[in-house]
């Protein structure tokens, strides 16, 4: 038994202590924002926040997180997160959209440590995050927009 | 190209025959609103029926429906994969009915080939491909969108005893002069029991509110940023097992036998089983697969294993790449004459790897067997009348029992159309294998898909130019070396003709300059690697060498690259105007800042052609940076021009990963590639800025999912030899310059 918490709220987790932190919560917890890409860190579609830093939920492990918050694409919440998710939408900024939670999640916790990136601090912080679409392009655009909004 | 020749294909081959007579859409049982469709070609407006789209389980039997709630349901023929198809689809049907955007849905259909056949294919067979989405259903979908708005308007001019010309209808809103007014939802019960007009009016261009403009935004975005948009690997149903499979080792191995002893000590691990395609591990959960994935031994019988590498297999293709082609393609004018005489003659052979689609979810399908036979499969069905047969086979039932769940995929790029049905005969199978007991999900891991085979395959094409004493370019062959995609399929018969299959010439057969003399030649290789479309087909390669050696022959002749194809372009050609736009929004003509460097390329594929302008920078260690890429496009009218710049965005940031550094290679018949670290699709910090300019176009839509891509890859190269003075002829790039 592993305690978890996701998005505030207490889970016991009937699994080994080696089971990805990505399968509890899409298999056990049942929550199917984070998705799984590639499991070895190499594409971000699992990203979440693990006491508010991105984190690639495929390489980490339910035993480590005892007293850890766990945030998911479903938890996120507060004014940085509302204007990434606003943008992405008026900017239609998804394609397919598989890879968007990671992205959101990504960005979110970039805007958060720094309020004005560049489009050099936006490649060195979501280069970890593959969008096989390619909407790099309007995820750079939605970053700086989503900046100049939350700078209003 | 490939819809026009897909018409010569679908009849003879799935003979699906579209009738005269009305088509009547289901029983009228449910009787709570408004469903239309209309029958093969599409022109006339057939029949109605109340029939709801969940009606006793049937497939969905009509292009919308309208419920007593005013709700807007579109049943989309195409596939939603990324590329905005229900979108385009929603801003037919928004045009012609006067919807509100906000109270329409799109959901995918399926099953029911006479009503969703792609009239691009020529309307026999249900598939998205070949960038044919908004063809097939430019005038389906707007058909039915008018005729559903005369209906109601109908029934509210009984209802109000007025003229029905006297109603307007925006906004979801039908209201007259006398200050009458209704939401959809009241009047479509009884629209749906007037008889449906036998003629349509479509709005004239000018009228038009949605179409060529982008107010009407993904209703898709908003799900997709907060992580409610629902793919196949996230559906749950009551007491579904997930599946994990074991793939031969090799290409045409086959499991012979395997030890699940210890697998089955895995807790969660529920069953062991052998399938036609491999073993799979079905537990509770995905982690309790994989840990019992990691416990089986598998021993495989290699007899019938490709076991070639891939540097063999390209060494051998210049070797008969070196020969006379085993088949042509075009032949015009007399090309040996001309390059006898010829006063230069220039000559390249170019190497393109294996390549993979790599898209983010890896392949998955959910199969359910039902206590009364029907058979469910949830999936990325984006060959479904397939599937269906393919699924029904397995199961031994027949296809009508088969109900397909359309769902969005994370992405295909083409890789969810199979001909064999790939991951959904693996659900089936797997399910048939524990005796339908429970609903099985298959649920490949990256590994499982980027050595799963069907890739892009690996081509040599020897080229060779011939310039008169003018720098005038007189002669040009292209002997195209590699495997057929349609070769062994049901595509066969009808597509490849005189041993060409065409997926392997288009963008070389059909160049658009005239050159009087020119030959181009196929020969057809028997690899036992699997192959398939990948986002722009042939175009990837032809298209490549295509534009970067025109590059070299006009070098050779002195002339400026963009100077030299538009003398050999009609002027008003759309080839002409599309490369003329590029240049003047890149200004060509303009000298560039120090550092960097442009080269231009212009294709044609699905009856879209683009121009694109690539400008990059060198670093000192010889890096490549693309840093800027302006595009041109002419696709007939650009139902949503924000929806056609982002295909094109997208086309190049996918196009330029694959030049730049994408290869599947074999070491003695094994992918040596399993996973993202090995296999670099392009991430943020390669991607360019991009920029698009829609040439203005009265034409129906034509294709742009995939003809983005062609030429950004020549675009690059060409910019590459003015930057290095070095011509790329090995590809991925990452190769090619050190080569």
């Amino acid at each position: 038994m592993v305690k978890l918490n996701v998005n505030g709220v207490d889970h016991q987790i009937e699994a080994d202590a080696d089971m990805p932190l990505l399968w509890a919560i899409r298999d056990i917890i049942g929550l199917t924002g984070t998705k799984f890409g590639c499991g070895m860190a190499q594409c971000g579609a699992c990203t979440v926040h693990v006491d508010g830093e991105p984190t690639r939920a495929c390489q980490t492990f339910i035993g480590d997180l005892d007293g850890r918050k766990i945030t998911t694409v479903e938890g996120l919440a507060g004014k940085v997160a509302a204007t990434v998710q606003k943008v992405w939408a008026d900017l239609d900024v998804p394609q397919c959209g598989y890879c968007q939670s990671g992205q959101v999640m990504a960005a979110t916790a970039l805007l958060t440590a720094n309020k004005k990136p560049t489009d050099a601090d936006i490649d060195a912080a979501m280069s970890g995050n593959l969008c096989r679409c390619a909407t790099y392009h309007r995820i750079r655009a939605g970053i700086h927009e989503a900046a100049k909004r939350l700078e209003a | 190209m490939l819809p026009k020749m897909m018409q010569r294909l679908a009849q003879p081959v799935l003979d699906a025959k579209p009738t005269r007579r009305r088509f009547l859409l289901g029983a009228a049982a449910a009787g709570t609103g408004l469903a239309v469709g209309f029958h093969l070609p599409g022109k006339r407006a057939a029949a109605n029926s109340g029939v709801a789209p969940a009606a006793a389980g049937q497939p969905f039997a009509a292009y919308l429906t309208i419920g007593a709630d005013g709700k807007v349901t579109i049943l989309s023929s195409q596939f939603e994969m990324g590329q905005g198809a229900y979108n385009g689809i929603a801003t037919l049907v928004a045009e012609e009915l006067g919807a509100d955007w906000n109270t329409i849905e799109v959901q995918g259909a399926a099953g029911n080939v006479k009503l969703y056949g792609n009239l691009a294919f020529g309307g026999a067979f249900q598939g998205t491909g070949g960038s044919t989405s908004m063809a097939s259903s430019w005038e389906r979908y707007r058909l039915a969108g008018a005729a559903a708005r005369e209906m109601l308007v109908a029934a509210a001019a009984a209802e109000w005893k007025v003229k029905p010309e006297e109603i307007r209808v925006a906004k979801g809103i039908l209201s007259h002069p006398s200050g009458k007014s209704s939401g959809f939802g009241p009047f479509a019960a009884k629209a749906a029991t007037l008889p449906v007009p036998e003629k349509v009016a479509l709005k004239a261009p000018k009228d038009w509110q949605f179409i060529g403009k982008s107010d009407l935004k993904r209703f898709d975005s908003a799900r997709k940023a907060n992580g409610t948009e629902r793919y196949t690997i996230d559906v749950k149903l009551p007491g579904m097992l997930t599946a994990v499979m074991i793939h031969p080792p090799y290409f045409g191995a086959k499991v012979k036998s395997f030890d699940a002893t210890a697998a089955k000590a895995v807790k969660g691990v529920v069953d062991v089983v052998s399938t036609p395609r491999g073993v799979a591990v079905v537990a509770q959960h995905m982690w309790a697969a994989l840990k019992g994935r990691d416990a089986v031994t598998v021993t495989w019988d290699e007899s019938g294993a490709e076991k070639r590498g891939s540097d063999a297999i390209i060494a051998s293709y210049k070797d008969i790449a070196g020969k006379a082609p085993q088949a042509v393609a075009r032949k015009d004018g007399d090309t040996e004459k001309a390059f006898a005489s010829a006063a230069k003659v220039l000559e390249a052979t170019y190497e393109f790897p294996y390549l993979a689609h790599a898209a983010l979810e890896p392949l998955n399908a959910v199969a359910r067997m039902n206590a009364d036979g029907t058979l469910e499969i949830w999936g990325g069905h984006q060959f479904p009348d397939v599937y269906q047969a393919i699924a029904a086979g397995i199961a031994g039932t027949t296809p009508d029992k088969v109900h397909l769940h359309v769902m969005k995929s994370g992405g295909s790029f083409g890789r969810r159309a199979v001909f064999d049905a790939d991951v959904i005969a693996e659900a089936v199978a797997v399910a048939k294998a524990i005796g339908f007991k429970a609903p099985v999900k298959v649920q490949w891991t990256r590994e499982n898909d980027m050595q799963g085979g069907r890739y892009r395959p690996a081509y040599v094409h020897k080229v060779k130019a011939g310039l008169d004493k003018d720098g005038k370019l007189i002669a040009w062959a292209d002997h195209i070396v590699g495997q057929s995609i349609m070769k062994g399929t049901m595509f066969e018969k009808g597509m490849v003709v005189g041993g060409v299959d065409p997926t392997s010439v288009e963008g070389a057969n059909n160049l658009p300059y005239a050159i009087p003399n020119q030959t181009i030649g196929l020969t057809t290789t028997e690899v036992g690697v699997p192959i398939l479309w990948w986002r722009s087909v042939g175009s990837t390669h032809t298209s490549y060498v295509g534009e970067a050696f025109l590059d070299e022959v006009a070098a050779a002749a002195g002339k400026d690259p963009v100077a030299f194809r538009l003398s050999m372009l009609e002027p008003t050609s759309r080839h002409a105007v599309t490369l003329k736009l590029a240049a003047e929004k890149a200004a060509w003509d303009q000298p560039l800042p120090a550092g960097r460097f442009r080269g231009v390329a212009l294709a044609e594929s699905f009856g879209t052609v683009v121009a694109e302008i690539a400008e990059i920078s060198v670093d000192p260690r010889g890096g490549v940076k693309v840093e800027r890429v302006v595009a041109a496009v002419d696709c007939g009218t650009a139902i949503n021009p924000d929806q056609v710049k982002a295909q094109v965005e997208g086309g190049v940031g996918f196009g330029l990963g694959a030049i730049m550094d994408e290869a599947i290679t074999l070491a003695n018949g094994q992918v040596e590639q399993s996973n993202y670290d090995a296999y670099r699709p392009l991430r943020i910090d390669a991607m360019p800025k991009v920029e698009v300019h829609i040439v203005p176009s009265t034409n129906p839509p034509s294709g742009i999912g995939e003809p983005g891509v062609p030429p950004i890859g020549p675009a690059v190269a060409n910019a590459i030899f003015k930057a290095l003075g070095k011509r790329i002829h090995v590809l991925p790039l990452s190769k090619g310059l050190s080569a």
